[in-house]
């Protein structure tokens, strides 16, 4: 059986599991729609929030980043985990708490305003939007590669799955398919790194292996090895870091406090039983994600090594077959600059823009749609070399995917990191449409626009919200903007800056008051957005640290706004008026998880 | 629930949320971040990084990993997750310790 084979069966056997799983999870009711009735168990609820959270990005992006910056990249490793302390510790039991269903449904409640739900909302809408997005997109993205499906089917495909276990299962049916979802995308992450980590090192604990010694040079650890091949090639050492260290401040800072201030990681601690629930949960889920992502750097390094020691210096006609396979699909290439027929890798970029404008190679077809081949048969490109003397371009996304080739394991292997990457893309896009369909049914429909609104009239507005947002991202994915990766920056630093501060300070202190909380999301919001997308979309050639604001890069800013979100709440609350007493009670009511026994 | 009872309640747990919290920025921000260079037993010139001898941590490894990579790529992880395992442990033995019944939250829209 060959890979494409293999990866039918096994990406048709989840899917499977998927929809049998959304058809036994139907909502009845619009709280199990919102929150799965509030009776997950901490357990499933942690497994369900892992893969909520780790996303195509996750799974495909991150150790491919980390790969190619070293030390650098531990500021997504830590920005992404550690905002789990801050949302079990600060924000998850006391919103459980209040027992409502949604973000805004506490801002909106906590500070007695209709205009700061709106607000929230607001945020809502676009950190949601700004993300799914990028899942659709990844969705396409494997099944174009592993199953040779054009894109716009890919995300079809996506799109139908999606659309029946959220659509019909709301969160009881995304929760229950979370679930799976993670095993499959664990399971699919592990298997090849564990086999590597035996390969390069001995060690079976991936975790353990990029620390240890190389199986072929004993005395030699992996990581001076890559610290000496990065530096003969004229590359920074792997093990040091280059970012500013308070530049590398504000964005582990950004990172940490957006991942608490997402609101479809929030809902998901709604959906357990107790206040006591809703810290295991925020503890399993912590330790969920904690497997992939310390293998994460574990896998960039073996990946890195494995790179470094074998193409550059290799002449085009003795390197290994998955250099040629991923060449033809354009995430590898190769320009003879030097025309000796030997790959030469360093630092600098190795060709210009492609025809749309973009450092991505683009592969050049004859008229009978074979492409085209140079001298030594490699594949040939449109782009125009540059003047450094690096020939090579690969894209940070083939560490994860030719992984199990360049380890030579067998072809299910590469099936499950197909079905894995699609469980990861599928399982975070669910969650992301739950929160838009909510946000509109419930906290624009419901609390805002028509109260009266009966509960199966709401269920049906929840749906058709539902069906909405996937139709909005299917066509997302299908065109995506161009602006994909920059916004992600954006969501984090909204997250941050906007609804962090306000949550806290919400349930930390009685006499922060609307007043307050409008004024801090607003500036918070607006200084925020302001700075992206200065940097991000209409001035980028200014984007270099010394036109940067204190030195803080756009990815950072969210911490910035956050402080100011901060400054300005309190400031506000101090010279306007007390919040009125019943809400000054619901706040004491949320510090104790229940009443003494009798 | 008295209310004697119920401010004690909250002080143990905001001292308890200080002291993890602490822990929390000493081991993202003040070793993975501002002394991540001198635990890795190097230091940022005007010539780039070089090896600083003056490091206590100069030449040190922790299971072939030099301290500060370790502490950004691994450490920080399993320290993130030993906060949140401690503070459910310190908060379970709280509400018993104040005998609070947990019911199940009723979710509701009103």
């Amino acid at each position: 059986m060959d890979v494409q084979i293999w990866t039918y069966i096994i990406v048709g056997i989840t899917f499977s599991i998927y929809i049998g799983i959304a058809i036994g999870a139907r909502a009845g009711s619009t709280k199990e729609f919102y929150v799965a009735g509030g009776g997950v168990s901490p357990l499933a609820n942690g497994l369900a929030t892992a893969a909520d959270w780790m996303s195509a990005a996750s799974f495909l992006g991150l150790a491919g980043i980390i790969s190619f910056s070293g030390r650098d990249g531990s500021v997504y490793l830590m920005g992404w985990t550690g905002g789990y302390v801050l949302l079990a510790l600060l924000l998850a039991p006391y919103l459980r708490k209040f027992g409502k269903f949604t973000v805004p449904d506490f801002v909106g409640d906590r500070y007695y305003s209709q205009t700061a739900r709106i607000i929230a909302v607001i945020c809502a809408l676009f950190i949601s939007f700004t993300y799914v997005a990028g899942q659709m997109r990844g969705v396409g993205i494997v099944f174009s590669r592993f199953l040779q499906v054009d894109i716009t089917w890919g995300v079809i495909m996506g799109m139908a799955i999606v659309f029946f276990y959220a659509v019909l299962g709301g969160m009881k049916g995304i929760t229950y398919t979370q679930v799976a979802q993670y095993c499959v995308l664990i399971f699919a992450f592990t298997v090849p790194a564990v086999y590597i980590s035996l390969m390069l090192t001995d060690n079976p604990i991936p975790q353990l292996g990029f620390g240890a010694d190389l199986v072929d040079e004993p005395g030699m650890s992996l990581l001076d090895k890559l610290d000496g091949l990065s530096e003969e090639l004229g590359f920074n050492k792997y093990t040091q870091g280059q970012k500013g260290t308070m530049d590398t401040f504000f964005i582990t800072m950004a990172l940490m406090v957006g991942t608490a201030g997402l609101p479809h990681v929030i809902v998901r601690f709604f959906t357990v039983p107790k206040v006591s629930d809703a810290r295991k949960s925020g503890l399993y889920a912590l330790v969920f994600i904690a497997i992939l992502y310390t293998m994460a750097p574990a896998v960039s390094a073996f990946a890195r090594t494995n790179l470094l020691a074998t193409i550059p210096g290799a002449t085009y006609k003795e390197v290994p077959q998955w250099f040629k396979k991923w060449e033809n699909a354009g995430l590898i290439s190769w320009v003879d600059k030097n025309k000796d027929g030997k790959i030469k890798y360093g630092p600098g970029i190795a060709f210009g823009e492609n025809a749309d404008g973009k450092l991505k190679p683009q592969l050049l077809f004859d008229k009978s749609g074979e492409l085209q081949r140079g001298k030594n048969n490699e594949v040939i490109l449109y782009n125009t070399p540059s003047k450094n003397s690096n020939e090579l371009y690969i894209d940070k996304d083939i560490i994860v995917l030719a992984n199990p080739e360049i380890a030579g394991l067998p072809d299910w292997v590469i099936a499950l990191v197909a079905a894995g990457g699609l469980a990861a893309a599928l399982s975070t896009a669910a969650g992301l449409l739950l929160v838009i369909s909510t946000s509109v049914a419930h906290d624009l429909i419901k609390k805002s626009i028509n109260p009266n609104i009966s509960e199966r009239g709401e269920l049906i507005a929840a749906r058709l919200a539902a069906v909405g947002a996937v139709l909005v991202a299917g066509y997302f994915g299908i065109n995506p903007p161009d602006y994909v990766a920059a916004v992600v920056a954006l969501a984090f630093g909204l997250a941050a800056a906007s609804f962090f501060p306000i949550l806290i300070l919400g349930i930390f202190s009685k006499k922060i008051n609307k007043q307050g909380a409008i004024a801090g999301m607003l500036v918070g919001l607006i200084s925020t957005l302001t700075y992206i997308v200065y940097f991000k979309f209409i001035n980028v050639a200014d984007n270099k640290p010394e036109n940067w604001l204190f030195g803080i890069s756009p990815e950072g800013f969210g911490t910035f706004g956050m402080i100011l979100n901060f400054i300005i709440t309190v400031t506000v609350s101090k010279f306007t008026p007390e919040p009125p007493q019943e809400v000054q009670n619901m706040v004491e009511a949320l510090r104790y998880p229940g009443e003494a026994k009798k | 629930m008295k209310q004697s009872d119920k401010t004690l309640y909250w002080k143990k747990n905001l001292k308890y949320l200080l002291i993890l919290l602490s822990i929390w920025f000493f081991v993202s921000f003040v070793l993975g971040v501002f002394f991540v260079d001198y635990l890795d037993g190097v230091k940022k010139t005007a010539n780039g990084i070089v090896e600083d001898p003056e490091s206590i941590f100069h030449g040190f490894r922790l299971g072939g990993f030099k301290l500060g990579f370790w502490i950004g790529q691994q450490g920080a992880v399993y320290v993130f997750v030993l906060i949140i395992l401690i503070y459910v442990i310190l908060m379970n033995k709280l509400d018993k310790k104040f005998n609070i019944e947990e019911k199940e939250i009723k979710t509701s829209d009103h």
